[in-house]
């Protein structure tokens, strides 16, 4: 026994601990492996922080410190009066604030406005939240009832009539236009080397034209009856949500499967009739504020929000014209949307609003507003094509080839199957055309609407306000609101796009 | 016994309906007769309607303008020009002050996006930090909002000249914009430009012949030393020979206003400025994802081939980033020469203010006007995406080879 423990070890003590390790997370960490792990680091750190301390504290200064906060006029911001050096002339943007947010909107008319801001945030947020039920019915409420209730509750006006007049309107235009046509062709085949050819063209449109007349003289005929009527407006209502409801119903499925069909048709046209009663359209609706008094930031979310609801559908159906096997649609959308990228946003707003006027008849004048979002929208619409096509391409073949294995024709295919997971993909590729249409909206200032840069850019011009600061401020509270709504949906969409490649994340 | 597959019939019909109508067949056909008429409608109402606009509102149309007299003044152009001159000649002045905007601003716009990108691949953490704050700042403000703000804001705080901002007493900063020394040739430019070309050519041949032979025989030559004697070395000579090519004539304060030197316009100056900050914050994403996208697998494989630090990056990362990077740059820089179209908001003389903006105000034929601008940035961006394809196909065929 006495040899064994002679021979071997036995520790008779713990063993002295080692120093932790170095610490290479947290603060501290931080410091150690990222900061200052090398002669070159700690030099390029001692740079950055003093660009940073060079060009931070000076902000603040301007913005905070040096800044006035109350005064009446330009000489509050003046450095005789303040006895200091002038930062931010902080009661300039108190003074001008109601045109940068309105524009010269009426003062008495601005619940109008924003009663609309509450009613988008309303629809908006739950819209962003993944977690929120119903995202169907709300989509639709923003998409297609809010463009139409902010356009009579920010324009005001009222209707005079409903589907059936405006169905009426719209096909008696068609059948003038076509005999129009075909008349000029006839006058044409008199001086003409085709002048059969011509002529025969002509006289078979002007048959079309008659054609129509007659097919839809009924209509025509319904539209006079109702105008006569003593309420117009209720009464071609009335006719309008009847037919619609019955052709949904049949359409639906009749007795067998179209009562839910049914129903939801009755409930959004009670839906329109409770907003036409709500806001008088039948008796006039609000008084009319004309939108050269529309501006700030009202015109920059009315073209943002347009656009981008406008710029859906015009990519949708080029995405899928694009992928289409027709050769002219094919053909068509290719040229469409590679025209419209092509371009500068500048031009296209110079097109709306210099040589769109000469395309309308004469006498119907085109808003200058309007215009604008013309141009906007067919412009966001080629963008929106591209970004919708690339989740069209990312919808697995299988999912479409098995929908026509179940023997759903072409368009439910589209609409029920493939539509709606390309649509899932590219929310994050949707919210970023918004943000670079958000920052797009400050060109229609060029094209002399008054939208928040362009409010802003005004207001530089008031005497009563010019100081050297002026532009600064004006710059810094401006570009506050952009960075705001940019940043937060670029943040948005970030979340978005983890949520949809949780996934892939490891 | 024959098993050679027999030929498939014919099927001429078959392959017409296929050719007209695609996967819907004659359906297709009926729906694209139906879209080329309601195309054609359109068109005839635009074509009628425009017809009598332009009648009642007593415009001229057709290109014939383009040869009148413009009569109006430009304040920068490359070419000679007077007010007695043509709309050609105003279409040429701001083409080219488009084309110089661009071309500067993608320079700069480079040079900012790369070093910023190098700020945020930094692992130092301030430098990424700041980095990541510029981009952000920079990416989520209008450019207009940006330009107006160089404009107006900043160049309009310059003091006068006389109390100018001198930068090593050779460029001065002041409200009337940037005042640079100006070149003036002297007799030996011609021989310098000479030299520097014949020198260039040679050493793409030298280059050519070392990779020939690399790849070939397998040969390694050492080809720099000649390279650098033919780019620095010849051109040296001549300046040896034939005097100094070029002089600069420095800008002095005389009375309230600088003589001598060339002025830039502060428009020239605001434009740049916005344009290559904010192309740059654009351009420093893409090349930080581009570095980012090659695997560190590549780098570490490098080494293990006995492969130094710097060859492992030029010879195996730098390639595959590029690869990733060199499209979506292109684009950026297509964007930033349209982009260059917001010049008309601060005055700056390019195609869309002199040309879409003076000129359809005083000839009033917005039609041909706005096309023939619109046609300048398509033409532009149209052989841009098709020089980007033909990349993309070499691309995959030496991926895939």
């Amino acid at each position: 026994m006495t040899d064994i423990s002679a021979s071997s070890f036995v520790r008779q003590d713990l063993v002295a601990e080692r120093a932790a390790p170095a610490k290479t997370t947290g603060f501290i960490g931080f410091l150690r492996t990222r900061l200052l792990n090398s002669p070159g680091n700690i030099l390029l750190t001692i740079l950055g922080l003093l660009l940073a301390w060079y060009l931070i504290i000076p902000a603040l200064r301007f913005l905070l410190v040096d800044a006035v906060w109350t005064g009446k006029d330009r000489t509050a911001c003046l450095t005789e009066k303040a006895g200091h050096e002038v930062g931010a002339c902080w009661p300039y943007i108190q003074a001008k604030l109601t045109q940068l947010i309105y524009g010269f909107y009426p003062e008495a008319q601005r619940w109008r406005v924003n009663l609309t801001y509450g009613l988008g945030a309303a629809l908006l947020l739950p819209l962003l939240m993944p977690r929120l039920p119903a995202k169907g019915v709300n989509s639709g409420l923003f998409f297609f009832a809010l463009p139409v209730v902010a356009f009579f509750l920010l324009h005001g006006g009222g209707i005079a009539g409903f589907g059936v007049s405006w169905t009426a309107g719209l096909l008696q235009l068609f059948e003038q236009s076509i005999g129009g046509a075909g008349d000029l062709l006839v006058n044409l085949s008199k001086s003409s080397a085709i002048a059969p050819l011509l002529w025969v063209l002509g006289k078979l449109l002007v048959l079309a034209g008659v054609v129509i007349h007659w097919l839809i003289y009924p209509l025509t005929w319904l539209r006079d009856l109702l105008q006569a009527s003593s309420l117009p407006v209720w009464s071609d209502f009335v006719v309008t949500a009847a037919v619609v409801s019955a052709v949904l119903f049949v359409l639906g499925g009749g007795m067998r499967t179209g009562g839910k069909v049914l129903i939801g048709s009755l409930l959004t046209f009670a839906g329109i009739a409770v907003g036409i009663k709500l806001m008088g359209l039948d008796r006039g609706g609000f008084p009319i504020v004309d939108t050269r008094l529309w501006g700030g930031l009202l015109v920059t979310l009315v073209i943002a929000i347009t656009g981008i609801v406008a710029s859906m559908p015009i990519g949708i159906a080029l995405a899928l014209g694009r992928r289409s096997s027709i050769p002219l649609i094919r053909i068509f959308s290719i040229a469409f949307i590679e025209f419209w990228r092509g371009v500068p946003l500048i031009t296209v707003l110079f097109f709306a609003t210099y040589m769109l006027p000469l395309f309308v008849p004469g006498n119907f004048s085109v808003d200058g507003l309007l215009r604008a979002l013309i141009g906007v929208a067919i412009f966001t619409g080629a963008y929106m094509a591209e970004v919708i096509r690339g989740g069209l391409a990312a919808v697995a073949r299988g999912q479409a080839e098995a929908a026509s294995a179940l023997g759903l024709s072409w368009w439910k295919t589209t609409s029920l199957i493939v539509l709606p997971q390309a649509l899932r993909y590219v929310i994050p590729g949707i919210v970023n055309s918004f943000i670079s249409l958000f920052k797009d909206t400050s060109l229609v200032s060029i094209v002399a609407l008054f939208d928040l840069l362009g409010s802003l850019r005004a207001s530089f011009s008031d005497p009563a306000w010019s100081t050297p600061t002026t532009a600064f401020t004006g710059f810094a509270f401006a570009g506050l609101i952009y960075f705001v709504f940019c940043f937060g949906m670029s943040r948005y969409s970030l979340f978005v796009e983890n949520r949809l490649n949780a996934h892939r994340r490891h | 016994m024959s098993i050679a597959p027999r030929k498939p019939p014919l099927q001429l019909a078959l392959r017409l309906k296929r050719a007209l109508g695609g996967k819907t067949g004659w359906k297709g056909v009926a729906a694209q007769i139906a879209f080329a008429a309601i195309l054609a409608w359109i068109a005839y109402e635009v074509v009628a309607n425009a017809r009598t606009n332009l009648e009642t509102q007593h415009i001229a149309s057709g290109f014939g303008f383009l040869n009148y007299n413009a009569g109006f003044d430009v304040n920068q152009s490359l070419i000679a020009y007077n007010n007695s001159d043509t709309y050609w000649r105003v279409f040429f002045v701001g083409l080219l002050n488009t084309v110089l905007v661009s071309v500067i601003g993608i320079v700069f716009a480079t040079a900012i996006g790369f070093i910023v990108a190098l700020c945020r691949l930094s692992p130092n953490g301030v430098l990424s930090r700041i980095g990541g704050i510029y981009v952000e700042i920079v990416r989520n403000l209008p450019l207009l909002f940006q330009i107006l703000f160089w404009y107006l804001a900043v160049l309009a705080a310059l003091p006068a000249p006389r109390q100018s901002i001198s930068i090593f007493g050779t460029f001065f900063l002041n409200n009337r914009g940037l005042i640079v020394p100006q070149p003036v040739s002297e007799p030996g430019l011609y021989p310098f430009l000479a030299a520097l070309a014949v020198g260039i050519v040679v050493a793409l041949g030298l280059r050519h012949f070392a990779r020939r032979a690399l790849f070939q025989r397998g040969q390694m030559i050492r080809i720099w030393p000649y390279v650098l004697g033919c780019l620095v070395g010849l051109p040296l000579i001549s300046m040896l020979v034939f005097g100094w090519p070029l002089t600069f004539e420095l800008p002095q304060l005389k009375g309230f206003n600088f003589a001598g030197g060339a002025r830039v316009i502060p428009e020239f100056v605001a434009l740049t400025v916005a344009l290559s900050t904010y192309t740059g914050s654009f351009i420093a994403e893409i090349v930080r994802a581009g570095v980012m996208s090659v695997h560190k697998g590549q780098m570490e494989a490098g080494s293990s081939l006995g492969l130094s630090r710097a060859a492992t990056l030029r010879l195996i990362v730098v390639p595959q980033a590029m690869r990733v990077i060199v499209p979506p740059l292109t684009s950026q820089y297509l964007n930033l020469t349209k982009n260059s179209s917001l010049a008309v908001a601060i005055g700056y003389p390019d195609l869309v203010s002199v040309f879409a903006g003076t000129a359809v105000s005083q000839t009033g034929q917005a039609i041909e006007i706005i096309a023939m601008t619109m046609g300048v940035y398509l033409l532009l961006s149209l052989t841009t995406s098709a020089l980007m394809s033909i990349y993309g196909w070499r691309i995959n065929r030496s991926m895939a080879a």
